[in-house]
């Protein structure tokens, strides 16, 4: 192998926490933090001020040769995202060094550039564009694009009047005909149908087994095992394996023991303090991460600083940014406490939890039950962190962002002919 | 397909990414190469602006038609205000055609970056094919008004003379000054979005600072040039002239035009570029 595809050193980019939250800032905020009150006011900001950044990716370093097809997987929040958009140039390191040899093609969407008033032949022209084609190049791969999406019908009506499937086809067709020297693929394969999943995989094997260098991100621990020989772990931004990609899906499951208690004693809090919540843990009963439906057990560690008589535990789970999903006292369960004088643990088990796939932010209190005066209460820094699963048991792997929750359910459909009978249509479920 | 990796040349060059600090080169070369990239952006906004609207492109007619009615009726008829020796719907319109041209391709530049948000945090390519695309978006409207001015000129028995070879030369004052404070206001509005409020206040205003309802040659020199520092000055004296074929031709006030709408052309191409590499972050 002579110079490697790609060579990452050092890599780190840092963001500003609340960048993307907030998103932009006002001159007002700006013009207040030149003013000598303004910043007076802010003093409160100030003391936060190692908290204010953050490493999306750091430190991380690896070499690809050219032909390999590399499976990068870690948590939410893990880097996975920065990473590829650092080596897809949409944003750029704070600090480190890429060397890149040969044409990139990255995907981090399906359908980018598309435009819903655009008919499909427009928006191939475009997205093939944006994704770095020449027009003479879209056009001698315009039939086999066509022909790939299989939209020959719909070639010439704007694809907002297309079923979703078919605008996912039509997207990917595009992509997959760019033939990028490094391709850089991001979760694509969580959407769809199983149909269109199936085709996408088989695509990205053609590309593999053409020689060219595939970056691949995903949740799906099935494609990555199936198309990846390689497998680099990231967590909080470090580059924790780089290996056999089976061995990385291992290390990827079973998290290491001693990092799953997580302290709060820096969270903030409020309460007087007679007993404080030091600890918590999220404990899976198949003894790796906690994916969706699993049940999963919360501890709670406590010091006991001062006797107290009928205390109350109490256990909040929130969406983020969002509203309280889920919210339990001890009380609520009929478990009372006469009293707590030595430190110890309370577990709350949950044994059919249905939550989606995310990240969860925890609040946990312990409360004198009579006055509903707080003892202590952790409104930040606890996390219920789920992994994505195939919940409904179709073997589909849904994207996670619309909802959090799901239920035991099922479809069933009826249609009113006009004669007033009602006819059953029973779907199968696959 | 299979074909495709003999392509890979033997020896390739090495795309090197490090940390962004301070100034940098301008990367038109690069943006040369994305050429056909701003082309597709320009067309796809073009063929998207009329799409389920009920007149289609007339509107295109409408904005500047309506307006030269309004300013015929208070400027010219009410308010008696001299045009040259040339009939004031003419005068004025003259004027509205390069000026809607400028103003809807200041306010479409200013938003486009923040509008394609969705293409800057997912793709890579040079970043000014964004506020570019925007700009160039506006010539189709330009030239149905263009068209419509000939007819309405034609109708009242003006036809323009030799010095429309300058014609171009003012197109490009106008998408240069368009260009400049495009840049500065798109790469602002990323991070400000207090941009957006601006823009249409600071368009009415500048019209109103712009020779279209009077004339600039009702100002004395040196004033007349001074007052040029607004390139818009420039463009439409200078648009007026070689389009009507009347009137006197833009002289000094085109030099300081020219010179006012280039420096903010390279400052916000130095500006913009200072600020593109934080783009993807905070959009």
């Amino acid at each position: 192998m002579s110079t490697p595809a790609i060579r990452v050193h050092n890599l780190g980019k840092q963001y500003r926490i609340g960048q993307h939250r907030r998103g932009y800032k006002t001159l007002r905020d700006k013009l207040a933090g030149l003013m000598p009150f303004g910043r007076a006011a802010g003093g409160k900001l100030e003391q936060d001020v190692s908290n204010e950044y953050f490493w999306a990716v750091k430190d991380v370093s690896f070499d690809l040769a050219d032909g390999e097809v590399v499976g990068i997987i870690g948590r939410n929040g893990a880097g996975k995202s920065t990473l590829l958009k650092l080596l897809s140039r949409i944003t750029s390191p704070t600090k480190g060094r890429i060397e890149i040899c040969g044409r990139i093609g990255s995907l981090l969407e399906v359908g980018t550039g598309f435009h819903p008033e655009l008919t499909g032949r427009e928006n191939i022209f475009m997205s093939g564009a944006i994704l770095g084609m020449s027009r003479a190049e879209i056009a001698r791969k315009l039939d086999a694009i066509i022909e790939f999406a299989e939209v020959e019908k719909f070639v010439d009506t704007p694809v907002k009047h297309y079923s979703s499937g078919m605008y996912l086809r039509l997207a990917f067709a595009v992509a997959a005909h760019l033939e990028p020297e490094i391709l850089i693929v991001d979760e694509v394969l969580a959407v769809g149908d199983a149909v269109f999943q199936k085709k996408c995989l088989g695509k990205m094997d053609e590309v593999s087994k053409q020689g060219r260098t595939v970056l691949f991100v995903s949740h799906n621990m099935v494609a990555v095992e199936k198309l990846c020989s390689r497998g680099i772990l990231l967590d909080q931004g470090r580059l924790i394996f780089d290996g056999p990609a089976r061995e990385a899906i291992e290390m990827y499951l079973t998290p290491s023991g001693d990092g799953r208690i997580q302290d709060l004693k820096g969270s903030r809090r409020e309460g007087t303090g007679e007993v404080v919540i030091s600890r918590y843990e999220i404990i899976s009963s198949t003894g790796k991460l906690v994916r969706a439906g699993d049940p999963f057990t919360i501890r709670m560690y406590f010091e006991v600083r001062d006797r107290v008589s009928r205390p109350h535990f109490s256990l909040s789970i929130f969406s983020r940014g969002g509203p309280i999903l889920f919210s339990i006292f001890t009380s609520d369960l009929a478990y009372d406490i006469p009293e707590l004088s030595f430190d110890g643990y309370i577990d709350l088990e949950i044994h059919e939890p249905n939550l989606l796939a995310g990240s969860y932010p925890l609040h946990l209190g312990v409360s004198d039950e009579a006055t509903n005066h707080w003892y202590d209460r952790v409104y930040e820094g606890a996390e219920l962190e789920i992994e994505p699963s195939d919940v409904y048991g179709t073997g589909r792997q849904r994207a996670a962002a619309y909802s959090h929750l799901f239920y035991d359910c099922s479809w069933s459909l009826t249609v009113t002919e006009s004669s007033g009978a009602a006819t059953a249509v029973s779907c199968p479920v696959s | 397909m299979a074909t495709a990796v003999t392509d890979i040349p033997a020896v390739r060059p090495a795309l090197i990414i490090t940390p962004q600090n301070g100034w940098m080169h301008l990367g038109l070369r690069e943006l040369w190469g994305y050429r056909e990239l701003t082309y597709f952006l320009a067309v796809r906004e073009i063929k998207v602006r009329y799409k389920q609207t009920a007149v289609g492109i007339l509107w295109a007619l409408i904005q500047p038609l309506f307006t030269m009615l309004i300013f015929s009726l208070f400027f010219g008829r009410l308010g008696k205000m001299p045009s040259d020796g040339i009939p004031y719907p003419i005068f004025s319109l003259a004027a509205l055609i390069p000026w809607t041209f400028f103003a809807a391709g200041l306010t479409a530049a200013s938003n486009s970056l923040v509008g394609n948000s969705n293409l800057i945090t997912k793709v890579y390519f040079p970043r000014l094919a964004i506020p570019i695309s925007a700009i160039l978006s506006g010539i189709v409207d330009f030239a149905i008004g263009l068209a419509l001015l000939l007819v309405f000129m034609m109708f009242k028995g003006f036809y323009p003379g030799p010095n429309l070879v300058w014609f171009p030369a003012f197109l490009l004052l106008a998408l240069i000054t368009a260009l400049g404070f495009g840049l500065w206001l798109s790469a602002l509005n990323v991070e400000y979005r207090d941009v957006r409020y601006v823009v249409p206040f600071l368009v009415q205003f500048w019209m109103f600072a712009t020779p279209i309802a009077y004339s600039a040659h009702m100002l004395n020199e040196p004033w007349r040039t001074v007052y040029s520092i607004n390139p818009m000055v420039g463009v439409i004296e200078g648009f007026r002239w070689s389009v009507l074929g009347r009137g006197n031709p833009p002289g000094l006030m085109l030099l300081a035009s020219s010179a006012a709408a280039l420096l903010t052309l390279i400052s916000g191409l130095y500006y913009f570029r200072r600020m593109e590499s934080r783009f993807a972050d905070i959009v």
